[in-house]
């Protein structure tokens, strides 16, 4: 019997692209067309499978497939031209690769013969995001496009997971050009293996120190989300009764409301969860990287702590504090070791000693334990406007933040339950992520309550995304803490700079209301404490379309705690007259 | 301490960037840096000598390994090791100091691979050390201009650094 030979379709090299992208499983691209990437663009208008959604501005794109990568585990794509397009990407390309997102991030290129000539909308973008990208890869022949592809995803996805950007030059895209086209089911590449689970040796001291550990503290970061090892993060929690710090990355890995929940620790920390780490005498940091706005000093940090770190890159281990037992490895299969381990170990957890541990760490819980109201006055605190949120999604809503105070508050306020929920630009800090953030959960998970939690600043670094909200539909809840300053700056400048505000009072701001309908949205103004639960139960209840939620906030508020440069973890501020 | 880290890298364009950029970007400091192509023509070869604490070099092989592109690496100051450079110097040579030079030259094991009737140029292949020393001991004469290959080195016996 005889097989008709595979004939491989031919497709032109923009086809080929977009192809590729449906084969991968891509529902939806997020960009702006140019003159570089016309081809391209021709392609996705002759198909179906693959959607593109325009944006206002090439950052909001970024954002958009950003936070589709937060909320999924899956690469959000990228489209945009040459030049400024590419430029204009570079916020979310750097503000992807600090949190360790996957991301496929194509950009247009002039012809080749035109690179290096200064053509128009030129720019060296694989010089200009190499310093912010897990990998970037030029494009020289077309029937490369497959297999670039698939090593895009590949690359961006597996291992720490980070950006990277496919440059396309226009002439391995044109229409009359064609190739055969066949994907490739895998990629094998000898210079890239990431590891597949930790070593079973360092596994076995990192449990023996565990088991014999007085003072035990758990503190996990993005790592378990991204490793998706939240349930093996709570199974082993809850099996040795040890309290649980989150980093601001690491929230929703080990669920809120539990007991063993101290909260977030670092600069903006809990006061338990700080005090819990500077007296431990174990950590057990899972994928989470000792960043300087958790350790604060790194000379003072945790002067009797043992550490174990779980990290899948090397590079993060003792990279700021130096760790005693290293363990390399994905955080999933190597907690699943250690809970098979434990089970088997002859070493028992030594209860009487958690106890006492535990009557410590309550003892700091009452202390402080998210005090907030400085004065009785009848200001609207921000604090409470998290909270409330809080208590009319039920805590199921998805956060995306914004950068700032508003931040800090839906940090710490919020209760998150689930993994993937609170999504935020951490490392690079990125005002303007918040709004097109919320954008890419809503289009992806549509019946989902998604909030946006912005202040007045950060909104408008981003603001013109509201036209892209209604014309794809996106009905995202923007709670705007409105306070008229830019608010972390104003802090800073009260405690270090005499209250002298340079440049954070933010002047003429526009109606945000009138600006939202003006959009075809709805505004909504919340201006006294009595009024917010109502209110907001009634934004959240509208579901088909976007809500300008602008609340009026006591502008002196403070985020506390707040580390004492310089000092330990156990050096914080309390409030504007106390302090550690 | 004086490291010396050995890199097989995939030979693509755009990976020399990727090493040097991580040393700018990162704030490592580059003593000297060569590449070449392998017998394997899709494989080069890049070493590189850098001066740091233990924490630091430990990052830089760390990150090295992170590129994409690079395959394999190792820190040849760990072991025993063999290490060479190659030094070509342009030297005045006229009247006393002609007969000199040539006689330095020759304590070092040095070559004279270019001749004028005012000029040596002189090629000189060692280990740092060596080729330093040999400069110090021109130290009379006028040098011209000099141009060095960084270190090459690979280790000692049996170990190497292949696929």
């Amino acid at each position: 019997m005889t097989q008709a030979a595979h004939e491989p379709e031919m497709l032109s090299g923009g086809e080929m692209l977009i192809r590729s992208l449906k084969d991968q499983g891509v529902e939806f691209i997020y960009g702006y067309p140019g003159g570089a990437v016309l081809h391209i663009y021709d392609a996705i208008h002759n198909q179906s499978d693959v959607k593109h959604i325009l944006v206002r501005h090439e950052q909001a794109a970024t954002h958009m497939a950003d936070a589709y990568a937060r909320a999924s585990g899956k690469a959000g794509v990228v489209l945009v031209t040459s030049g400024p397009g590419a430029t204009n990407a570079i916020t979310g390309i750097a503000t992807a690769y600090m949190d360790s997102i996957p991301m496929v991030v194509i950009t247009g290129q002039v012809m080749s013969h035109l690179i290096g000539d200064d053509a128009f909308q030129e720019t060296d973008m694989m010089g200009l995001s190499r310093p912010i990208v897990k990998h970037n890869i030029s494009v020289r022949d077309p029937a490369d496009i497959p297999t670039i592809v698939k090593k895009a995803f590949y690359i961006a996805e597996s291992g720490r997971p980070g950006p990277v950007v496919i440059d396309i030059p226009k002439d391995m895209t044109m229409p009359n050009e064609k190739f055969p086209y066949e994907y490739p089911d895998r990629i094998k590449m000898r210079s890239y293996n990431p590891v597949k689970k930790g070593h079973s040796g360092q596994i076995r001291k990192a449990v023996n120190a565990l088991l014999q550990a007085k003072r035990p503290i758990i503190y996990s970061g993005g790592g378990v989300i991204l490793g998706k090892a939240s349930k093996e993060l709570t199974q082993l929690a809850h099996q040795l009764n040890y309290p649980v710090t989150n980093t601001l990355m690491g929230l929703g890995a080990f669920p809120g409301t539990d007991r063993q929940f101290i909260g977030m620790l670092g600069m903006h920390g809990s006061y338990e969860a700080n005090m819990t780490m500077h007296n431990a005498d174990l950590i057990l940091a899972i994928g989470a990287r000792f960043d300087d706005r958790v350790t604060n000093n790194p000379a003072k940090f945790c002067p009797d702590a043992t550490i174990i770190h779980i990290d899948i890159d090397p590079a993060s281990i003792s990279k700021i504090i130096q760790a005693d037992i290293p363990i390399v490895g994905p955080v999933k299969p190597v907690l699943k070791e250690m809970l098979e381990q434990i089970e088997q170990s002859k070493l028992k957890v030594d209860n009487d000693a958690l106890g006492l541990w535990w009557e410590q760490i309550e003892e700091w819980r009452q202390r402080h334990g998210g005090r907030y109201r400085s004065d009785d006055s009848e200001k609207m605190k921000p604090q409470h406007v998290i909270e409330t949120l809080c208590k009319v999604t039920n805590g199921d809503a998805y956060i995306c933040s914004d950068v700032g105070q508003h931040q800090m508050f839906a940090a710490q306020y919020y209760k998150y339950n689930k993994p993937n929920r609170w999504i935020n630009s951490g490392g690079l800090g990125t005002m303007g992520f918040g709004l097109p953030a919320a954008m890419g959960v809503q289009l992806n998970y549509p019946d989902a309550a998604v909030v946006c939690v912005t202040g007045e600043g950060s909104i408008q670094m981003n603001i013109q995304e509201l036209a892209t909200c209604k014309q794809y539909q996106l009905p995202v809840k923007v709670l705007c803490l409105n306070n008229g300053y830019l608010g972390m700056v104003r802090q800073w400048q009260d405690m270090n700079y005499e209250s002298r505000y340079s440049n954070s009072y933010v002047d003429s701001l526009p109606d945000f209301v009138a600006l939202a309908e003006a959009y075809g949205h709805a505004g909504i103004r919340i201006e006294s404490p009595d009024e917010l639960e109502a209110k907001l139960t009634e934004a959240m209840a509208i579901t088909d379309k976007v809500v300008f939620i602008d609340v009026q906030i006591d502008p002196d508020e403070h985020v506390y705690p707040m580390a004492v440069p310089g000092g330990s973890m156990a050096d914080m501020f309390l409030s504007k007259t106390e302090r550690t | 301490m004086r490291h010396i880290i050995s890199v097989l890298m995939e030979n693509e364009a755009g990976a020399l960037a990727r090493v040097v950029g991580l040393f700018a970007q990162r704030g490592y400091n580059i003593e000297s840096l060569n590449v070449a192509p392998t017998d394997d023509q899709t494989l080069s070869r890049l070493t590189l000598v850098t001066k740091g604490e233990d924490r630091v070099v430990e990052q830089i092989t760390k990150h090295l390994n992170k590129l994409i592109e690079v395959v394999k690496l190792v820190d040849l100051t760990e072991g025993s090791h063999i290490e060479r450079e190659l030094m070509m110097v342009k030297v005045r040579a006229t009247g006393a100091q002609r007969e000199e030079v040539k006689r330095t030259c020759d304590i070092f094991r040095g070559q004279i691979i270019d001749v004028t009737p005012t000029t040596y140029t002189i090629q000189v292949t060692g280990n740092e050390e060596k080729v330093n020393a040999f400069m110090d001991a021109l130290s009379g004469a006028t040098i011209m201009e000099v141009v060095r290959t960084g270190v090459s080195g690979l280790a000692r016996g049996d170990k190497t650094l292949s696929l």
